[in-house]
Parts: structure tokens; sequence; C-alpha cells
């Protein structure tokens, strides 16, 4: 657990995406279109809230827009790194400006 | 900054600041932070040395762009490696199969440029995906169904290119067949409409596919000989209705007049979508080792002892099930007629499963047993290979063994011994094991899905076991309809009759329309020219191989 932890700090050093601003309305709108269809309600239908569900059984909402602990920072770690099964994203699919307005949208305020 | 082979570090800096020119400096990647997001997520040869990893990256947003990279490219004899969405995970990714390749990234062509209700058919660019192209036809409120392959994400025309598949009915399941004309930009630049495509002001591009003289889109499937930038695909008129339903057999040798009714009705276009054998038994096998013993041997004796275990523990030895999209009098009828085929096999079983009428709201769809058949894509196929109870530190990724076998009981059988024992002796971790299932008109596909690992150990043995794979389904005549860049020479030496003619032939071809080789070196098997004769690529390869081997016609 610890190595990981080191692991991801080095990671969120090198995204270089801490910067920018979001803006959480497009952030929505760029959610729904890349992330919903795996972290979307209903573990039966979105592979990425199952998966959540089985790692944290509980300890946190499985759905990534209810979790009260998402920074942009540790959002842009899993979009340019992937994790497991999901692939990191290219700057095509998700520009750096989409990454943060994910990240202001996911951002508990 | 890497560079890729063969070019001279000063060209390729002259190269990139014409990249740079011709697509703006925001569009051409050169970090290397950048650029590793083009890796292969799924890759078995993730950090080895042989991992397929690009140089840069560039991102045209128009057929125009793509004609100028080319341009540029061609000039400096620089490699490129076109993707369309990049997401054919598990075939390669976003990848190239020559190391230190540009990738051409299409994402951004992302243009849904004409979609007709009344003639049923769209014509798109090639950043788009599935999804895309149903929001587009639901936003619109046409009456139009898509045929989606498992995850959503893909391109349509990357996907047909690939030869992908889809779940609904003829001929809209089989991508490539469901496509009608292609623009496709060529190494020198030049562009070139296919089919109907090639007259000025053409009314029927993707309604009438062959145009005039010898069709040429199969070349650009599969292969590496253009730039394919808009392709047109028909669509499926919203059907009213859908059912399902099995058939169940309970001997053993039940499975060759299952097959056979089932191919017979295929064949005559009253099933004309997926259909598989599947063996209800397997599981009450798995957890027996005499009577799996049994199965893997299956001499009469055997058999007759394994109907007995299958008649005692009340289980099917075998079954198929069938769908049917249509008019609701049509499909009811033609499950009715389904049943009366199989009705002379002693102990039949059938069972009604789904059945489904149109229109339905999008959250109905999304409960069905699978979205996918009904034309709805998603990405719920991902849970395999997904942190659960049965595999609690989930997968990497996976990639499918997937040869092609004739629709009979014989084959079914066969493969099922052949492949199985491989498997068996040699081990290995598996994600999924489809049985024989017609992905296409008039075949079976086995697909084996292995998990991909961060760990070289276990990628190295999956690799082995995939490569003894290819060997002996091509043995029994078997070869693979799709492959991983990772395995493409291994499968194109396959496919080796009369001392590797076609392989020459696409050669041929390879040198006169792309006489630089500077479109995807390597792809299905087809390297270019000066990497033949500089690293012995392509027919000398294969030669080498099958010395090793021992002469083995493989």
């Amino acid at each position: 657990m610890y190595k990981a932890l080191i692991l991801l700090a080095g990671i969120l050093i090198s995204t270089g995406t801490l910067a920018q601003s979001g803006d959480p309305v497009n952030g929505k709108a760029v959610y729904e279109h890349w992330c919903s269809p795996c972290h979307a309600p209903g573990a039966r239908k979105h592979p990425g809230t199952a998966a959540l569900e089985f790692l944290y059984k509980g300890e946190k909402p499985a759905v990534l827009e209810q979790r009260l602990d998402l920074t942009p920072a540790l959002v842009a770690t899993f979009v340019r790194n992937g994790v497991k099964i999901m692939p990191p994203f290219r700057k095509t699919e998700i520009s750096d400006k989409e990454l943060a307005d994910i990240g202001a949208y996911l951002t508990p305020r | 900054m890497r560079y890729p082979p063969g070019v001279s570090q000063s060209d390729f800096d002259r190269a990139l600041s014409q990249f740079q020119a011709a697509i703006g400096s925001d569009w051409v990647f050169i970090d290397e932070a950048d650029v590793d997001l083009y890796r292969d997520a799924y890759s078995p040869l993730w950090g080895e040395e042989e991992e397929k990893i690009p140089s840069i990256a560039l991102a045209p947003r128009s057929a125009e762009e793509v004609q100028a990279l080319m341009r540029i490219c061609n000039e400096f004899r620089i490699p490129v490696y076109p993707v369309s969405t990049g997401k054919n995970l598990g075939y390669g990714g976003s990848a190239p199969v020559l190391n230190g390749s540009v990738v051409l990234d299409l994402k951004r062509m992302n243009r849904i440029i004409e979609v007709s209700e009344e003639n049923a058919f769209a014509l798109v660019e090639p950043g788009v995906s599935y999804f895309d192209l149903y929001n587009y036809i639901q936003e619109k409120g046409l009456d139009l169904w898509i045929d989606c392959p498992d995850p959503g994400w893909g391109s349509l025309i990357g996907n047909a290119l690939d030869h992908g598949v889809g779940y609904t009915v003829n001929p809209y399941r089989d991508h490539f067949e469901a496509h009608c004309g292609m623009e496709v930009v060529l190494a020198d630049g030049d562009v070139v409409r296919t089919g109907m495509g090639a007259m000025p002001n053409a009314e029927t591009w993707q309604q009438y596919r062959w145009g005039y003289g010898p069709w040429l889109d199969g070349l650009f499937a599969q292969s590496n000989f253009g730039v394919v930038t808009k392709m047109g695909f028909w669509l499926y008129p919203a059907p009213e209705a859908f059912r399902s339903g099995s058939v169940q057999v309970m001997g053993y040798n039940d499975v060759h007049e299952l097959t056979r009714v089932t191919a017979k009705m295929m064949y005559s276009g009253i099933l004309n979508t997926n259909a598989g054998v599947q063996s209800p038994m397997q599981f009450v096998l798995g957890q027996n080792p005499e009577m799996q013993e049994r199965y893997e041997r299956a001499n009469a004796e055997d058999i007759r002892i394994l109907d007995e275990f299958a008649q005692s523990n009340n289980t099917p030895f075998w079954s198929s099930s069938f769908k049917f999209y249509g008019p609701q009098e049509i499909v009811d009828s033609s499950w009715a007629y389904v049943k009366k085929q199989f009705a002379h096999i002693e102990g039949v079983r059938f069972q009604d499963q789904e059945a489904l009428q149109f229109p339905m709201p999008y959250e109905e769809l999304m409960q069905t047993s699978d979205e996918n058949h009904l034309g709805v894509p998603s990405m719920s196929v991902f849970q395999l290979g997904n942190r659960s109870n049965f595999n609690p530190a989930g997968t990497n990724g996976h990639l499918g063994f997937s040869p092609v076998v004739p629709m009979t009981g014989e084959a079914v059988l066969q493969a099922n011994k052949v492949l199985g024992k491989v498997l068996r002796d040699m081990g290995g971790n598996t994600v999924f094991n489809v049985p024989p299932y017609s992905y296409h008109q008039r075949t079976f596909t086995i697909l084996i899905g292995f998990t991909v690992s961060r760990d070289s150990d276990t990628n190295q043995k999956t690799r082995e076991i995939f490569r003894e794979l290819v060997r002996v389904a091509a043995e029994n005549g078997w070869g693979e309809y799709r492959t991983h860049t990772a395995f493409m020479d291994d499968c194109a030496a396959t496919y080796s009759f009369n001392d590797n003619a076609l392989l020459r032939l696409q050669q041929r071809l390879k040198d006169a329309i792309d006489p630089n080789g500077i479109i995807s070196a390597g792809r299905y098997g087809i390297w270019p020219k000066h990497i033949r004769d500089e690293e012995g690529k392509g027919i000398a390869d294969i030669n080498s191989a099958r010395d090793e081997e021992g002469g083995s016609n493989v």
C-alpha cells in the first residue's frame, strides 16, 4: 500500500496538469462523453464502477461523481496513466484543458 | 525525442518543421510523456526491448491535412502508422508494428458527414466512434440501428478495416461487409474514392459498392496500402421486435445434427445472425476428472458413459442460442420454424429466452441481457478481466486467439480437442473462452482470450502458447481472422500456399503502391522492400522460421 502511494506521488509530479484551473460545466460534458460509459452508476453494465465497488467494498462510493476525496491531480494521474484494464487517454481524446475541466467537475466544492 | 528508424536526424528535424507548418505545432506530439500515451496499453511485450513504441505522433484534422503529412513522410521516407481511434486494444491499440514509426492519429477527424434515414447509410471519418454515431442517431430521432462490436469507443472505420464484427443481422454484423465506398489517401498524398465515389458528384456512393472495373476496397483492410479518411456504412432500419431462444440436445454425438441443421438454416437465410455451440456439460465435466478424461479421449465406450452421465445430471451436452430480429409475426414464426427443424433430435429441449419490442427507452435497453446485440454501444464487455471475486487483482488487458473453423460438428469436436490440449499441456492465463460462434456468415470462430501482464516472464509464456495455438490451428487448416500486432508475421506465415504466393503478391502490390514503404510497415505481415532486404522480414523471415521447424508448412 505504501509503495503504491509513493508511486502515485511520483506520477502526480509528472502529469503537469495541476496548474490549469478547470471549468466544471464543460467537465461534466467531457466526463459524460469519456468516463460515464465505464463509471456511471450500476456495476452490472459499467466496469469502472464494478471495479471500484470490488476494490473499496463500501468504504468509498464506487461511482466517481459521488466521491468526496478526488482532486484534479488524482483524476489526471488515472486519465494519463490508466490503471489495470483502463488504458490511458491520449490528448486527442481528452486534451489537457478538458482534463482540467473533468478534474474541476469531480472535485467537491 | 525519439527518432524513427532509417531516417537521419537532420532529415527528421526538417520534416518536423514541415509537419508543424502543415497541421500546427499543437498537433505534433514530440514529448515522450505525450507519445507514451500511444503505447499499446495491452501489449504482451510491455517493458521489453521488442515493445512497439512510436517516435512521435501527428493528429491531422482533415483529409487535406493527411495528404500534406503523407507527402512530407514520403519525401523523407518516414515510417508512418495510421490509427483511427486507437482503441483496437487486444490487437495492438495505437502502437505501430515497426518500432519508432510516426503515429498518424486520426481521432480528430470525427465528422459524421451524412446519415440517410431513407437509404439507411452513414458516411463518416475515422475518428467517429460507435458511441458517436449512436448518439447522433438518437439525437436526430432517426429510425435506424447501428451494429456495434463489444466496446463502443472504437472507430467504425478502424473496426471494419480490421474485419471487426458485431451482433445484429446480415449484412450489418460483418463490419467490412457492411461498408460501401471509401476515400483513401495514398503514400504520395494522392486521394482516391472507391466504388461510385470515383464519379464526381456521385449520387450512389453509399448504395452501390462495386463501382466500375476492379473493386479495390479489400486492399485497404488488414493492410498498409493507404490511409482511409472516409467510409460509408449501411445501417439497419430499426426492427420492430427481438426474440431469442435456445435449443438443447442431450447426447455427445448430437453436436453433429445440431450444427448441420444450424448451418443449413444459416445458408438459407432463415437464421441471419450469430449462433454458437456451447456445452452446458463443460462445467460438470470440469468437476469430475474421470469424465473429463473420457471427454478428451472420446472413444465409443467413453461416449456411451458420457451420455449416461449427462442424463444422470439432467444436463444437455450441447446447446445453441438463436436470435431473431424483425416484424413481430416474422420473429415469432421464425422461432417456431427453427424449433420444428430440431424436433427430430431425441430428447431435444427448447427454451424461450428474451422477447423484446422496440422502440425501448435507453435505460431499459441497458437492462437487457446484452445491449450490444440490440445495436446499443457500451463498455460492459470490460467486466471481463476486471477486478472481481474471480480475479481480485484484475488484469492489465487481454489479447485474443481467434481461428476460423468450419461450421460442422466434427470441427467443433476437433477444435475442442486439439486447442484444449495445447492449453492443458502449456497452462497459461485465459480470461475468457468463447465456444465456436458464427461471428461470420458461414464459419465458426473460436475465441480464446489471454490476460496480458506487466510481468515479462508471464507475457513470454503467453506468447509461446499463442504461437503454439497458431501452429496447431494451421496444422488443422484453420487460420486466424485477425490478430495482435505482436503475432502478425506468425499468422501471415500460415497462409503459405504455393510458397507464400499470396504474401508475395501482397508484397508486389506494396512495392508498387507505396514504393518508399512508409505506411504501416509489417502490418498483417506485409513488409516494405527495404525492410525485407535489410532485415530479412517477410518471406525471408517465413522461410527461416520454416527451416527451424523442420519444414512444417505453417
